[in-house]
């Protein structure tokens, strides 16, 4: 029913009485607005003096934005950022832990094993209740400090300054520079971020942004890099320093996540996605006093407890899907033993193990459920608990527990850090793809979205663990 | 800092007084509709806010609202439904999220559109004004951040303002409220009809527009019976824009303006667009 442009009567009358009008018309109308404004806006603005406000604002932006002091600032803020969240979720992380895994775990699992058959007694506590009792403990604590403050600095004006900065680097790589904006949006959730690429015009430049959104760290995933940086790297340093040294980990990891996001948009415009970078004005606001306690309020109320029902919605289904196929028998074994030794052999060779494998398969719903998973599923399939008995003492102590659960099933420093790096190039969680594929209307692309980091996630963590194991 | 009218006047007139009925997500039965647009990073979705008693994010940056986000608020016996628009720097240019605001402001025709603008940079932010003002006469320029104006030392008469542009003009600083009461009250006397505003028309001192441009709207009634803003497509038309263009090809601009002004007074509404 549609006509091509060229066919179609209006548009062409429109063409043709263009030809008449003055060549430049379309200047004149917009000059004509610009001028307009200038008059109404010389009559009715009037400044007294000069203003110190401005001037502070300007001195402030100028270290802030200058290429030799803005990175600089820019990478102190986010180590600090993510320092202050390590060693502040410690302990609350720990007090959560023993209070839903120590305590209640045990009371409520006798109770149910008292009145419910076995299975369904299993089902609910040591699936369900399990797997949710776990988000809420790893994933608590640090988003109620990372969130605030990152939206403290959000609200101060702090965020367009990055893009200002990034911009020159996303120019290079023949990206548009208001990726560094969808970037951002990526670190609180990657489909969020995605739908974030609609601020760029070009097709083209809005598909680099999108394909390379998931190399921005989301929030299921800072749990997961924060957990093992403390447990593995932070455990390798004395007491005091661990917090330091899981915080520059986990750092180094987001900044390889840039990096990939760059490397991986520089690619992309030399061979699928060609063409040039576009130019765009992007307006740096004022400075602007946060209101502190409002801020604390919306990311607790909007993100902290949004992404931790979202968990725990996932996590309940998750945990009954673990407890099933850990506990429904094929043959000698569980379901889920014959997954993960299945998959073993080529887990092993990039450094992690089958169950890790099989964790990522049960969470693609959400990346949130991934160490739950993993813990959940060692716990049933190596047999550590032993019963009721076991499982008391090995909650008791957080982290601290966590980490000989872990060592305990075979784990060394080498799994850790390549769970880390796995963990920031796997395909996106299922929301994400779904989100992309709405926002591109094309299959290739959520695919690509999805193999792509895949693919480097394999790469460099077969290239780590080959390198590991020639040095040890 | 001066109204739109004197605080004397709105003591003795009949306009309705007090604070809005927050209404949050319930944009049911809504009597009017209310579409706040303007610059990035004017402070809009603060605006928002305050009206409606949600608590949509909002940021220091601009480009923060993607998609268009809805909420309603009674006031004076009056239901009111709130569309935050995206913020556009012109209406001239055809990103997606510019698209949004464009369209709902051509196509959505709510009854009263409330334009957001920083007084910190009041010229730059008459530029999306004056383009408003070319497509819709029931507006409301809500003059926002006089806080951070008058510590930066800028006087803004806004009589004045009110008299250039011909329709009303409030101060506020949505973060503290101030302003928010009196620019309730000129929505509700704008939605009722009890004030007609007469905004500034600009002029189009091309020779032979006004002739071509009579030409195009002629065809463009005819073809699409019952489109608003004829003669600001046919504008945007001669001057080769090409979404638009793209609307009339595929015969989308009648569906959509049906299918706005269906969305925008639905009963029940579809609630918030995250």
């Amino acid at each position: 029913m549609s006509t091509p442009v060229e066919n179609d009567p209006l548009l062409r009358e429109a063409r043709e009485l263009r030809w008449q009008l003055p060549r430049d018309f379309n200047d004149r109308l917009t000059e004509a607005i610009y001028a307009e404004s200038a008059r109404i806006a010389e009559r009715t603005v009037s400044r007294r003096g000069s203003s110190r406000r401005l001037a502070l604002h300007r001195r402030i932006d100028r270290v802030l934005t200058n290429p030799w002091t803005g990175f600089p600032v820019m990478g102190l803020l986010f180590a600090f950022v993510l320092w202050l969240t390590i060693a502040g979720a410690n302990v609350p992380s720990g007090l959560l832990a023993d209070l839903l895994l120590g305590e209640i775990y045990p009371w409520l699992r006798g109770l149910a094993m008292a009145a419910l058959p076995a299975w369904l007694a299993g089902l609910l506590v040591d699936g369900m209740y399990l797997a949710t009792a776990w988000v809420v403990s790893v994933m608590l604590p640090p988003m109620m400090i990372f969130f605030p403050a990152f939206t403290l600095l959000e609200d101060l004006g702090y965020l367009p300054r990055v893009a200002f900065n990034l911009d020159r680097l996303f120019h290079r790589v023949g990206a548009h520079g208001k990726q560094a904006l969808t970037m951002a949006m990526g670190y609180g959730c990657n489909a969020a971020g995605v739908i974030a690429a609609r601020v760029i015009d070009s097709p083209r430049e809005r598909l680099i942004a999108i394909v390379t959104n998931n190399f921005a760290l989301c929030n299921g995933r800072w749990p997961t890099q924060i957990l093992i940086a403390t447990i593995f790297l932070g455990a390798l340093v004395p007491a005091a320093l661990s917090g330091v040294v899981a915080a520059g980990a986990v750092f180094g990891v987001a900044l390889l996540g840039f990096g990939l996001s760059l490397l991986c948009s520089w690619a992309l415009s030399r061979t699928l996605l060609r063409g040039e970078a576009s130019t765009f004005s992007l307006e740096l606001p004022p400075y602007r006093p946060p209101n502190i306690l409002r801020t604390l309020y919306t990311s607790l109320i909007d993100r902290t407890l949004f992404v931790l029902w979202r968990a725990v919605v996932f996590a309940l289904p998750a945990g009954a899907v673990i407890w099933l196929v850990s506990n429904v028998q094929a043959g000698d074994h569980s379901l889920a033993y014959w997954a993960a030794t299945g998959m073993d052999p080529v887990a092993v060779l990039i450094g992690l193990n089958g169950i890790i494998f099989l964790a990522y398969l049960i969470a693609i719903p959400a990346n949130e459920i991934v160490i739950p998973s993993i813990l959940m599923l060692t716990v049933l399939l190596t047999g550590q608990t032993g019963g009721e008995h076991a499982a008391g003492v090995m909650f008791e102590t957080g982290d601290e527990g966590v980490h000989q659960l872990l060592t305990g099933a075979g784990w060394t420093t080498l799994t850790g850090v390549c769970l880390m790096i796995f963990s920031l190039c796997h395909n996106p969680c299922s929301t994400t793809l779904y989100t992309i594929y709405k926002e591109t209307r094309s299959l290739k692309w959520t695919a690509v979205s999805a193999l792509m980091p895949t693919a480097i996630g394999f790469v460099l963590c077969g290239l780590i663990a080959l390198v590991w194991r020639s040095l040890s | 800092m001066s109204s739109s009218c004197p605080p004397s006047a709105c003591e003795s007139c009949a306009a309705p007084r007090g604070p809005a009925q927050r209404l949050g997500l319930d944009v049911s039965k809504s009597d009017h509709v209310v579409a706040l647009a303007g610059n990035p990073n004017t402070g809009k979705s603060t605006v928002f806010n305050r009206l409606t008693g949600l608590r949509q994010h909002t940021g220091n940056w601009p480009g923060k609202t993607i998609a268009r986000a809805e909420g309603g608020f009674a006031y004076a016996g009056k239901r009111y439904k709130l569309v935050d628009l995206p913020g556009t720097y012109s209406l001239r240019s055809a990103s997606p999220d510019e698209t949004v605001a464009r369209e709902f402001i051509l196509f959505g025709r709510p009854d009263v559109t409330v334009i957001v603008a920083d007084a910190n940079c009041l010229e730059r932010n008459l530029n999306l004004v004056l383009q408003i003002l070319q497509i819709t006469d029931r507006a409301v320029l809500c003059l926002n951040l006089m806080d951070e104006a008058r510590a930066n030392g800028l006087e803004i008469d806004a009589r004045r303002l009110a008299r250039e542009l011909g329709i009303p003009v409030v101060p506020c600083s949505a973060r503290s409220g101030e302003g928010i009461p009196q620019l309730l009250a000129e929505v509700q006397a704008v939605a009722s009809g009890a004030f007609q505003p007469s905004p500034y028309k600009l002029k189009l001192a091309v020779p032979g527009l006004r002739e071509a441009l009579a030409r195009v709207t002629t065809a463009l009634r005819a073809r699409f019976p019952g489109l608003a803003n004829e003669e600001w497509i046919a504008l945007r038309l001669l001057e080769g824009d090409a979404a638009v263009g793209g609307l009339v090809t595929a015969g989308t601009l009648g569906r959509l303006t049906e299918d706005h002004a269906a969305l925008a007074r639905a009963a029940g509404g579809e609630g918030r667009v995250a």
